[in-house]
């Protein structure tokens, strides 16, 4: 019997304090850089000092013999020290290419920061002083630091193979027809910039030889799955290897691909010993993986009631040094770039290319989130050349189920734009007056939608264990990292509701790939959606397996058991887990349940010739407005009031759908305000939180979420994701209030106070 | 040099660098990784603790600075039998994501509502505008600073 759909009553829906919070208030939670082993080393990175250099000669003499240093290793002790990365998508269009990552530089650096050699030694000042010692001769090589010019003739190739990465390229229609034969046609390009995901965790791990030969690493990782790359780097079989996730101090996107982990991995390999890696800020904006900066070149034509003809769009993303994840975030980029609108005709041409930059990778909205500073620009374009009120246009245009987006995805469950935008026009009320003179107020709305569930591509599946201990007390072993999202509670509040159990009284094992069920990356908005319905799926059959048992000992009819108040129940009768389990552990009847859900698949990219289809499981759709005052001659800006309405189909903890939210708002406004990472000829310049600015208790707003349930979503209990969503279109509206405000548009993010002001 | 200390009502002992921060000594002499290194200089917050009562940076004080005086951690800012109001709110009001710089919150929080048991919402944010989130855009942790002053 499927319990999906089934309506919830007890804990479900409720805003449940969190299982994890009591111990962080605490400072009793474990972080990854907060444990140690007895005799661990210390282990520090010896790291590129120029964005692109042929390496004559890696000396490390001088280094190794630094009293307590215990290994140095460089690429040629690296077992195997390239990690090939599959691009899927359009290959076919640059070749068979399968993109090379390093684990250590080998004869060429490619962006600043590059890892090139480990230190392991017995103090952490040992460490550092040998790294100093690492004598490097560096062959200068020319830079490449934009993506457009990288993928011009003659440009200096980052990699042998050419410095295109990845291409999308989509037509529905007949766009060049309809750019010529309609009413408005608007035209404008964007920019986005590099940033930094900024958690406040830096990256840190310990990792040691267990029995058997396993070599375990406890990292803050948002992917246990990665002991299958750790195995390959070390040439060992994938079950020696063994990721333990902790509780984790913020993901964001940044602790997707591996970061510690295969550094510390291979200094146990080498040495034995237990070892510990703890990144500082300054190598972490240094050194790992950003945000995509993206250009986007849009046309945009509508007809004389509004309604959209044509986009014809371009965009061209800088995936820094190395490949990772960036051929799916272009895809995401590509499917979501028409925005939430009916357009008849579509023309896509997306590129990434390799740059002497930081390599791009995942961070929250991974493409979805850039374009929509695009795709909502026009609309507000448009709004303005047919003299229409902005929200009044979208509204024209809005998405419907049922509708089909230029990729082929058919949208198969409700889109809720039209009433979240009935709610935030309700909300806002008049627009207020400026509080002096000289400063303006503007006003500033945007929509978006957002992927949630991993591409239907990659087969996606998640499996969860659920089980009672003999005593009656309930116990999930599930391998979800938990990286401050509340994964690992709504797993628990979902359990609970199943099987009537209050969860403040259940414990969740999560995080380690030898010891829980594997449930998948804790990314791309995946974890409720995935993991809860595999929870789902096992505490319901748990129960199924455990009401014949219950109808005996009760006397009743198995369909008159109810799952209650810690037992099973009929009418006056019940009877409580601990008896209950005890009965079924004499009888042999199951006590525990491992279950496997599997998303809806599909193999599209293999196609060549086409990709046209599903590519994602659903969408979360959001509707956003501001009110902000300007100060146009300094360029200071003041957010007055934010509404941020999202449909998340059903919010399982409304707690917890408020704080990504509000989260996901205040990170958004740091993108379009404030935050940029800084370079100069390759050269990273941005090393402390005094120069990448994210916003402080000053800068926030009170942020007013409004949650709309509409019941439609492919999630447990018809939810939808959240954690990503809400973070694409506070830039768009933000540029949009500015616009209004200082009647011309800026279209280069970070919208700081000196563009602000030449504006 | 062998720095003593009061930490949490505790006599402690430790043997530190001259150079070593106090938040170094806390997290890895003492055994009291409570208080979070995120940024090692001053500009977080996710080290506060009390020294003597006032409010600092454990990464920006030395070790030696602090020998011969009364420091309070997060994990001393409870009573034995369970925890602080700030602390209990924070949890209640949803303060809490990933929880890397809460430590550091409930501290600074504790701090202000011990100077200005009413504070407004100006004076919330100014108090801890030295404490950086990356996760709750700060909206619950003003609810948690307002429910712990209403407590």
């Amino acid at each position: 019997m499927s319990v999906v759909g089934e309506r919830p009553a007890r804990v479900v829906g409720r805003a449940l304090v969190r299982h994890d919070a009591l111990e962080k208030v605490a400072g009793r939670t474990r972080y990854a850089a907060d444990f140690g082993l007895p005799g661990m080393l210390h282990a520090v990175l010896k790291r590129a000092d120029l964005p692109h250099a042929r390496l004559l000669r890696v000396d490390t003499s001088a280094a190794e013999a630094v009293p307590g240093v215990a290994s140095v290793l460089t690429a040629k002790d690296v077992p195997e020290n390239t990690v090939w990365v599959d691009v899927p998508g359009q290959t076919f269009q640059v070749g068979a290419l399968k993109a090379r990552t390093n684990v250590l530089a080998d004869g060429v650096v490619r962006y600043h920061g590059e890892p090139i050699a480990i230190v392991a030694a017995e103090t952490e000042d040992a460490a550092l002083a040998s790294v100093e010692l690492i004598d490097v001769e560096y062959e200068e090589l020319p830079v490449v630091t934009d993506a457009e010019a990288a993928l011009e003739e003659g440009a200096p190739l980052v990699h042998e193979q050419g410095n295109l990465i990845a291409s999308w390229q989509l037509q529905e229609g007949n766009v060049d027809a309809a750019l010529n034969a309609t009413h408005a046609v608007v035209e404008q390009s964007y920019e986005t910039q590099f940033v930094d995901h900024a958690y406040l965790e830096p990256e840190a791990g310990v990792a040691w030889l267990d029995t058997d030969g396993v070599i375990t690493v406890r990292a803050a990782t948002q992917v246990i799955e990665h002991f299958r790359d750790l195995a390959r780097i070390l040439r060992v079989p994938d079950n020696r290897v063994r990721v333990i996730a902790p509780y984790v101090g913020g993901g964001f996107g940044g602790k997707e691909d591996m970061t510690v982990e295969p550094y510390l991995a291979l200094v146990v390999q080498r040495t034995g010993r237990p070892v510990k890696m703890v990144w500082s800020r300054s190598e972490s904006l240094l050194a790992r993986e950003k945000r995509h900066p993206m250009k986007l070149r849009y046309r945009t034509a509508c007809d004389a009631e509004g309604r959209l003809l044509a986009q014809d769009i371009g965009i061209v993303a800088d995936g820094g040094a190395y490949a990772l994840l960036s051929a799916l975030v272009l895809l995401y980029a590509t499917t979501c770039s028409q925005g939430p609108y009916r357009c008849p005709n579509v023309r896509i041409d997306a590129r990434v290319a390799y740059t002497n930059h930081t390599p791009a990778s995942a961070m929250r909205g991974f493409g979805a989130m850039q374009v929509a500073l695009g795709y909502e620009g026009q609309m507000d374009l448009l709004a303005a050349e047919l003299g229409l009120d902005p929200l009044e246009l979208r509204r024209r245009n809005f998405l419907e189920g049922g509708d089909t987006l230029a990729v082929g995805q058919t949208l198969d469950t409700h889109v809720a734009l039209p009433d979240l935008a009935d709610r935030v026009e309700a909300a806002l009320g008049p627009k207020p007056e400026p509080s002096t003179r000289g400063r303006r107020v503007g006003r500033g709305v945007a929509c978006n939608l957002q992927p949630y569930g991993r591409c239907v591509w990659l087969n996606d599946w998640s499996s969860a264990w659920v089980g009672f201990e003999l005593d009656g007390t309930l116990v999930l072993r599930i391998g979800v990292p938990d990286i401050g999202g509340g994964q690992a509670s709504s797993l628990v509040q979902l359990a609970g509701e199943v099987l009537g159990v209050d969860p403040a009284e259940v414990v969740i094992h999560i995080g380690d790939s030898a010891l829980t069920p594997l449930t998948g990356t804790t990314t791309a908005t995946r974890q409720l959606y995935m993991s809860g319905n595999a929870v789902l799926q096992a505490a319901g059959e748990l129960r199924e397996e455990l009401r014949p048992l219950a109808a005996e000992l009760l006397e009743a009819e198995p369909d008159d058991v109810e799952f209650a108040g810690g037992g099973a129940r009929s009418g006056e009768r019940h009877v409580a887990f601990r008896d209950l389990i005890a009965a079924a552990a004499k009888r042999q009847v199951p006590w525990h349940r491992l279950s496997i859900f599997r998303a809806p698949g599909g193999d599209a990219w293999r196609s060549e010739a086409s990709w046209r289809g599903r590519v994602f499981p659903d969408f979360t759709y959001g509707c956003h407005a501001v009110d902000l005052e300007v100060d146009p001659e300094t360029g200071r800006i003041d957010v007055l009031r934010y509404l941020a309405a999202h449909d998340v189909g059903r919010a399982i903890n409304p707690q917890s759908v408020e704080g990504q939210i509000e989260g996901a708002v205040v990170m958004g406004l740091g993108y379009a305000l404030s935050e940029r990472v800084v370079y100069e000829d390759g050269v990273n310049l941005t090393g402390a939180f005094a120069q990448y600015l994210i916003p402080t208790a000053v800068e926030a707003p009170e942020i007013e979420p409004i949650v709309v349930e509409s019941g439609e979503g492919v999630g447990p209990f018809s939810a939808r994701g959240i954690g990503e969503p809400p973070v694409g279109a506070v830039a768009p509206a933000v540029a949009a209030a500015l616009a209004d405000a200082l009647g011309r548009r800026l279209t280069v993010l970070p919208f700081t106070r000196e563009r602000v002001a030449e504006a | 040099m062998r720095v003593e200390l009061t930490v949490n009502g505790e006599r402690r002992e430790a043997d530190a660098w001259a150079g070593e921060s106090l938040l170094y000594v806390l997290r890895e002499r003492l055994g009291l990784p409570g208080s979070k290194n995120a940024c090692e200089q001053g500009e977080c917050g996710s080290c506060s603790v009390l020294l003597d009562g006032r409010l600092v940076c454990a990464c920006l004080v030395l070790a030696a600075q602090a020998d011969g005086h009364e420091l309070v951690t997060v994990e001393g800012l409870g009573e034995e039998a369970g925890l602080h109001p700030v602390q209990e709110a924070f949890a209640e009001t949803g303060a809490v994501q990933c929880g890397f710089c809460t430590p550091g919150f409930v501290v600074a929080t504790a701090d202000l509502l011990a100077r200005n048991p009413r504070p407004s919402d100006d004076e919330i944010r100014e108090a801890l505008s030295g404490n950086l989130c990356r996760c709750t855009g700060y909206a619950k942790i003003f609810d948690a600073v307002r429910l712990a002053a209403g407590s």
